[in-house]
């Protein structure tokens, strides 16, 4: 079941970026869903799905970007693991520690990928500092907005349920 | 033999995929060829949800902008019923333009240029990473697109088609880092290379110091690296810099707009040759 998860997760988050880069015509769109997705995974599941989803992550964005495959994926697969061991080392339930540790995920991803890019010879961004600080904050943003929708989400359910039952009640009696 | 730790088979199983991802990157440095059937796999599986996902957006779309914006159809009708003449009485002088344009052609001698064999190609999907900058295209190998294609659309150049699974291509746009294109500049005929910076500019290098260019330049395809054909317009020079004593970079303005990317052609002839005379429009 966590498997599942796992994966739908990552197809759901791959295809809500190209969605949205496509629809709102935003090529220069500076979060990266699936980071937030392997970070999400990460923290919520462990670290070895926190893992296997960074990897499954990074290597869909390395096939459907053109680049090198491999690469985003190391770089997804380390920041996935590395989450998933803070999420059991650390309490990482409010909101703080946990735009931290997306802000965290994000700089080593970074570093990961720029440090493979250059050692392969490829370019990298002109101005690294202040894309990784833009996408730094935006992911946490986002990710922090994921985690309370989600957290959210079962409570809705429970009240969507119990105004059902409380409005067929009143049919009956 | 025991079974290793709980504990330290996480650590294992981490150390086994870094390996993995680096034998992966490794066989593509070697080869310049990632594994097919891994790309394969991923490519067809994610871009199958990509399309999906795409149909449903664009059916609802359709649906509300066949219904919601009927209001102010006739008076567009109208409108476009009038252009459409002035059109006609346009293409007629063309066409006319044209036929005499073709006699002095076969009066001087001059080979007429054989019109590029394109598939018209949907984008379904934009990037899926900030670090790349790519689409995906509704056609793939079925529809005769192999890699290294020119993808282009009514304005200039899109970008080529890096990878190609059976009904779907990745496209990299030429805005992407790793992108490059042999250009020129249009009015002068200095040569360079056009890279794209990851965000929405480009940039022209390899640029001599002494050649002559000015803000307003239209850049083109230089036809000499066999993936897009010579004269496409890239775009047009917004502000010139010196890089050292011997070459200057420029900064160009692409003269497509990424953001409104929603139909490409991909070229699918051959790139022509770049001294065998042929001169794109």
């Amino acid at each position: 079941m966590t498997a599942l998860r796992v994966v739908a997760a990552v197809v759901v988050a791959l295809v809500i970026q190209g969605l949205l880069t496509r629809v709102l015509g935003a090529p220069s769109m500076r979060v990266d869903f699936g980071l937030v997705a392997v970070v999400w995974i990460a923290l919520r599941f462990g670290r070895v799905p926190g893992l296997l989803g960074g990897t499954l992550v990074g290597l869909g964005q390395d096939a459907l970007g053109g680049g090198v495959l491999g690469l985003a994926g190391l770089a997804k697969c380390v920041a996935g693991f590395a989450t998933g061991v803070t999420g059991t080392q650390f309490i990482v339930t409010q909101t703080l520690p946990r735009f931290l540790v997306f802000l965290g995920a994000t700089l080593l991803c970074a570093v990961v990928f720029v440090g493979l890019s250059m050692l392969l010879g490829l370019r990298v961004s002109s101005q690294p500092y202040l894309d990784v600080s833009i996408q730094g904050v935006s992911n946490a943003a986002i990710g922090v907005l994921v985690f309370k929708l989600v957290e959210l989400s079962p409570g809705a359910r429970d009240r969507w349920r119990a105004r059902r039952e409380r409005r067929q009640k009143r049919r009956y009696h | 033999m025991a079974l290793p730790d709980t504990r330290h088979r996480a650590r294992y199983l981490f150390i086994a995929v870094v390996v993995a991802h680096i034998l992966l990157i490794s066989a593509q440095v070697a080869s310049r060829s990632g594994p097919p059937l891994l790309q394969a796999g991923l490519m067809s599986a994610l871009t199958a949800a990509q399309r999906a996902a795409w149909g449903t957006v664009a059916g609802v779309r359709s649906v509300w902008e066949g219904y919601a914006y009927l209001r102010g159809v006739y008076e567009d009708n109208q409108r476009l019923s009038r252009e459409n003449a002035q059109l006609r009485v346009l293409l007629q002088q063309e066409r006319a333009n044209a036929r005499g344009t073709e006699e002095f052609r076969s009066l001087l001698g001059l080979r007429t240029r054989t019109p590029w064999t394109t598939a018209a190609a949907e984008v379904v999907a934009g990037s899926v990473s900030p670090d790349y900058q790519s689409v995906v295209l509704d056609k793939g190998r079925q529809d005769g697109v192999q890699p290294n294609m020119a993808v282009i659309n009514t304005v200039g150049v899109v970008g080529r088609v890096v990878r190609v699974s059976g009904r779907t291509a990745v496209a990299q746009l030429v805005i992407d880092r790793n992108a490059a294109a042999a250009c020129v500049i249009a009015r002068t005929g200095a040569q360079g290379i056009v890279l794209g910076n990851g965000d929405l500019s480009l940039r022209m290098e390899y640029l001599s110091a002494t050649a002559e260019m000015e803000r307003g330049d239209q850049v083109v395809t230089a036809g000499t690296d066999r993936v897009y054909p010579r004269g496409l317009l890239v775009g047009v020079v917004e502000h010139v810099e010196r890089n050292g004593p011997a070459f200057r970079v420029v900064i160009v303005r692409p003269a497509v707009d990424f953001s409104q990317l929603a139909s490409v052609l991909v070229v699918l002839a051959p790139a022509p040759r770049a001294d065998d005379g042929q001169v794109a429009k």
